[in-house]
């Protein structure tokens, strides 16, 4: 892989990550006995062991000039193995901090052992390490074949993929160690969020860039959907994590907004992470992977126009719904309250469109686990998108919110909406980026999908029962007009569904364990194909039809 | 039945028809050109952000009035850095909503003006545990210190996992001048003083019967909690920090001062 980048690329790439590596140095010597020095050891060893990989290649011949001609799926291969172990760690601190809730005393006497610390580090792992390479290794597979062009560059798409890792890293690692800026899902310190900022201009420049070369008229729908995964991120991340540290020699830092104004930043930026990160990056997969696995044009290609400006349009209004009730003023929870509800006719509009592509495609569908996954997802994604709307009216969240009514909302999502397409997408990318004929066991991939569904399935009626009855126990009064149950009796209710939580967990990290070992297979055993037409130049098939991706 | 609700639904967005018909065209045009295409986005998704949160800084109609807000003493701030550090919020709330079950069992409903000097705000999102905007004062210091150590000693029910470790740990508190004056520069009222004796501040609140205290009260009030909260001698440790963090959440205003607070609120809707 370092071998397929010209010697000029190595240099470079050596350069920023010696440079990295002083920084690394230098944060270690500032920090010397604190976590922000363990991060500068961190992010030294991570430059230092990737300036060790290319200085052991340094001296390789240039590659072939012909390599300019095909895809570029080096980047790909490597960020969906990334995904998958985050996939594995991330789920693993899930289940770890679901059996804490059943058992507390699981706790070590060590801090980062603690509930309140793996939290983070499991909804961060998950989210941005499972989720984010994800998007990232499916965004370059899906830009290049669209626009049938090469990545516009070799060595920006490593510097976004592997500069990503280090944030989720740092996210992660930190968060273990007491690094935390508290604001939910954006809990990374001052120097990581900058970092950050860093990578993600560089991913958007890239995108541009190949975009710019693609030989199609039109920019094919999925791209639009990773557009805007990349862009409204961009300007969620820097408005909500402003802060001023207190030092450029340690990790603490005091964020810029406070009280009524930070929480709905927070909420803007939580809810605007779910829409663009979890939602908008995901329909990308979805409207690349799906048609093209069905063989089936979308639905309807005006629908989608819709929906999409749809999504853009009205998700951004919604933050604040998270806030009902609160001290923020009553007019902007109104706001959000009314655009949810709204958010509800492009979201099924999309979840439409997915199910009806799949029109004349049943019959795959029942045979082909694969597009099974993402049919699956689908589905998930309007049940999802129809229980958030409805959680969204301000009497019904009186009720659901502060119980495990939302982490049942939750899991449905990411779940059975955003786990579940990503298995579809990677089952349907491995072989082709891989030059394989298929899986190395569609067996495996079968019994993936049951035990991923059946584990979401278990997961999310056991919150929802224990969500609802938590909800209903805070609210009972007895006759005489006292609260009839202690704040104590509801804990001690739940105790029964965090178990079930947790067996549902087992069997979902089960499944992404057979997942991971089929890959790991497929990459080692399955059969060769030859793809003679997995190049840029390959003829345009359906150049007009729009509906179908080009590739 | 497919086409029936087709048909059905054709007439549903047939007012619409003008407006769909628009955006297809500008779409048309974008989707060939993909700057003007990111544009397109950021405007879209601009315009909601916008409109929901700028009218939020216009701080009078936004956070109430009330006199004699109170800052948070350097050794409370240092328990409130080690609550975020912690991850207590992911369980605990800091919120009382403006439901009756909730003023009835947590007490009056949080003001916005309650968190204004909170950098971050710790509303919260899930409440695992019981909310916190409240709590200070409920229980004795000894309470607090034996919940942290191992909840299940005095609430044999509890999940909460043991922070024994905040028994331990010497709190930190070599740069709290520092601390203060980047919390001033984001907006918490600190003064000169404060943040000069940011650390004897933090010494002195542990520390009743100490010299330094005269200076505390003149520059934190007569309501400040001066004790020794975890009973340990010598230096503060990240118990007495986080204890006394705990015993002034919800009493930065007097209770009588929110609760006419309230009373405005309520008789302007
Ligand atoms: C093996 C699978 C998983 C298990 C057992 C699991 C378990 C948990 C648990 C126990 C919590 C804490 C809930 C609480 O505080 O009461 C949680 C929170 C969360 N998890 Fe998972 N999880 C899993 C997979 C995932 C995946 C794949 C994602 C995202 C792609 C995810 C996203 C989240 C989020 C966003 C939260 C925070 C919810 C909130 O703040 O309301 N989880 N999870
Ligand atoms: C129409 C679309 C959707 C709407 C209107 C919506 C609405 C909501 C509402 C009302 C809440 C509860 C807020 C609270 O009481 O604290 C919530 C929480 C959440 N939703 Fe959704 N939702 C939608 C789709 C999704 C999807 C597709 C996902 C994908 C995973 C998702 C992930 C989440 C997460 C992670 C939270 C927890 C935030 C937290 O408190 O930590 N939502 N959503």
């Amino acid at each position: 892989m370092i071998g397929a980048l010209t010697v000029g690329q190595r240099q470079a790439g050596l350069v920023i990550l010696i440079l990295g590596a002083v920084v690394g140095l230098a944060m270690a010597a500032a920090g010397a006995g604190e976590a922000f020095g363990a991060h500068g050891l961190i992010i030294l060893a991570f430059c230092a062991a990737l300036s060790f990989a290319v200085l052991a290649r340094l001296d390789d011949p240039e590659p072939p000039a012909e390599r300019r001609r095909a895809y570029y799926d080096d980047p790909i291969k490597v960020g969906i193995v990334l995904s998958m172990i985050w996939a594995v760690i991330g789920m693993f601190f899930g289940l770890w901090v679901a059996y804490l809730l059943a058992w507390p005393d699981l706790t070590l006497d060590a801090p980062w052992a603690s509930f309140g610390r793996l939290r983070p580090a499991h909804t961060t792992a998950v989210i941005f390490g499972f989720g984010g390479s994800a998007l990232i290794a499916t965004s370059f597979h899906v830009m290049q074949r669209t626009s049938r062009a090469r990545l516009a560059g070799e060595f920006s798409p490593w510097f976004v993929l592997i500069g990503y890792q280090l944030f989720v890293i740092l996210a992660v690692t930190g968060y273990l160690m007491g690094i935390n800026q508290s604001k939910e899902y954006a809990e990374a310190e001052w120097y990581a969020d900058l970092w950050l900022v860093v990578v993600w201009v560089t991913y958007f420049v890239l995108y541009m860039r190949t975009l710019a070369r693609r030989n199609e008229p039109h920019i094919y729908v999925a791209n639009w959907y990773y557009m805007a995964f990349i862009l409204i991120v961009a300007v969620l991340h820097i408005f909500n994590n402003i802060a001023v540290p207190v030092s450029f020699g340690g990790s603490q830092s005091y964020i810029l907004w406070s009280g009524v104004q930070d929480a709905m930043m927070q909420w803007w930026y939580g809810h605007n992470a779910v829409a663009f990160f979890l939602t908008a990056g995901f329909l990308g997969m979805l409207y690349y992977y799906l048609p093209k696995r069905a063989e089936r044009p979308i639905y309807s290609y005006r629908l989608s126009i819709l929906s999409f400006w749809g999504i853009v349009f009205f998700y951004v209004w919604a933050g604040s719904h998270h806030l009902h009730y609160t001290a923020l003023p009553h007019w902007v929870q109104t706001l959000g309250m009314t655009f949810s509800v709204m958010l509800l006719v492009p979201s099924w509009a999309t979840a439409a469109n997915a199910l009806l592509t799949l029109n004349g495609a049943w019959h795959k569908v029942r045979d082909d686990a694969t597009l099974r996954f993402m049919m699956v997802a689908a589905i998930f994604y309007g049940l999802t998108t129809f229980e958030g709307s409805f959680l969204a009216i301000r009497g019904v969240n009186a009720l659901s919110h502060y119980t495990d009514w939302t982490v049942a909302h939750v899991h449905a999502g990411a779940l059975g909406w955003n786990a579940i397409l990503i298995f579809g997408a990677v089952y349907a990318a491995v072989p082709v980026i891989w030059r394989r004929e298929r899986m190395w066991s569609n067996r495996l991939v079968e019994w993936h999908f049951w035990l991923a569904v059946m584990g979401t399935v278990i997961y999310v009626f056991a919150m929802w029962n224990s969500g609802i009855l938590q909800g209903l126990m805070w609210r009972t009064y007895t006759d005489a007009g006292t609260l009839q149950y202690s704040f104590i009796d509801s804990v001690s209710a739940m105790i029964p569904y965090y178990v079930a939580r947790a067996v549902g967990g087992t069997a979902f990290l089960i499944g992404t364990g057979i997942g991971v070992f089929n890959i790991w297979m497929t990459i080692r055993q399955a059969p060769e194909a030859h793809l003679a037409l997995d190049r840029p130049t390959s003829p345009a098939g359906e150049a007009d039809d729009r509906s179908v991706p080009a590739e | 039945m497919f086409d029936k609700l087709n048909e059905t639904l054709k007439k549903v967005v047939a007012p619409f028809h003008a407006v769909f018909l628009l955006i297809f065209r500008g779409h048309y045009r974008l989707e060939r050109y993909s700057l003007a295409l990111a544009l397109a986005i950021v405007v879209a998704g601009g315009i909601g952000g916008a409109v929901e949160i700028a009218p939020l800084f216009t701080i009078d109609e936004t956070v109430e009035d009330v006199p004699d807000m109170r800052v948070y003493t350097p050794l409370e701030q240092v328990g409130r850095d080690i609550y975020i550090r912690e991850g207590c919020s992911t369980c605990h709330s800091q919120m009382v909503r403006t439901l009756v079950d909730e003023v009835d069992r947590w007490g009056p409903y949080s003001l916005a003006v309650e968190s204004q000097y909170d950098h971050p705000m710790l509303w919260g999102s899930k409440r695992t545990g019981p909310d916190l905007a409240r709590v200070g004062g409920k229980y004795s210091d000894a309470w607090h210190v034996a919940h942290l150590y191992y909840p299940r000693d005095v609430v044999p029910e509890s999940v909460m996992p043991a922070y024994r470790w905040l028994a331990r740990r010497e709190a930190d508190l070599r740069d709290l001048p520092e601390r203060l004056a980047t919390l001033r520069m984001v907006g918490v009222p600190y003064s000169d003083e404060q943040i000069e004796n940011a650390i004897p501040d933090a010494l002195a609140q542990v520390d009743p019967d100490g010299a330094r205290v005269d200076g505390l009260i003149e520059r934190y009030g007569e309501e400040t909690n001066i004790r020794n909260f975890d009973d340990l001698a010598g230096v503060p440790t990240e118990m007495d920090a986080m204890v006394a963090y705990l015993q002034v959440l919800g009493r930065l205003i007097d209770i009588e001062a929110i609760e006419a607070a309230q009373q405005v609120v309520e008789d302007q809707e």
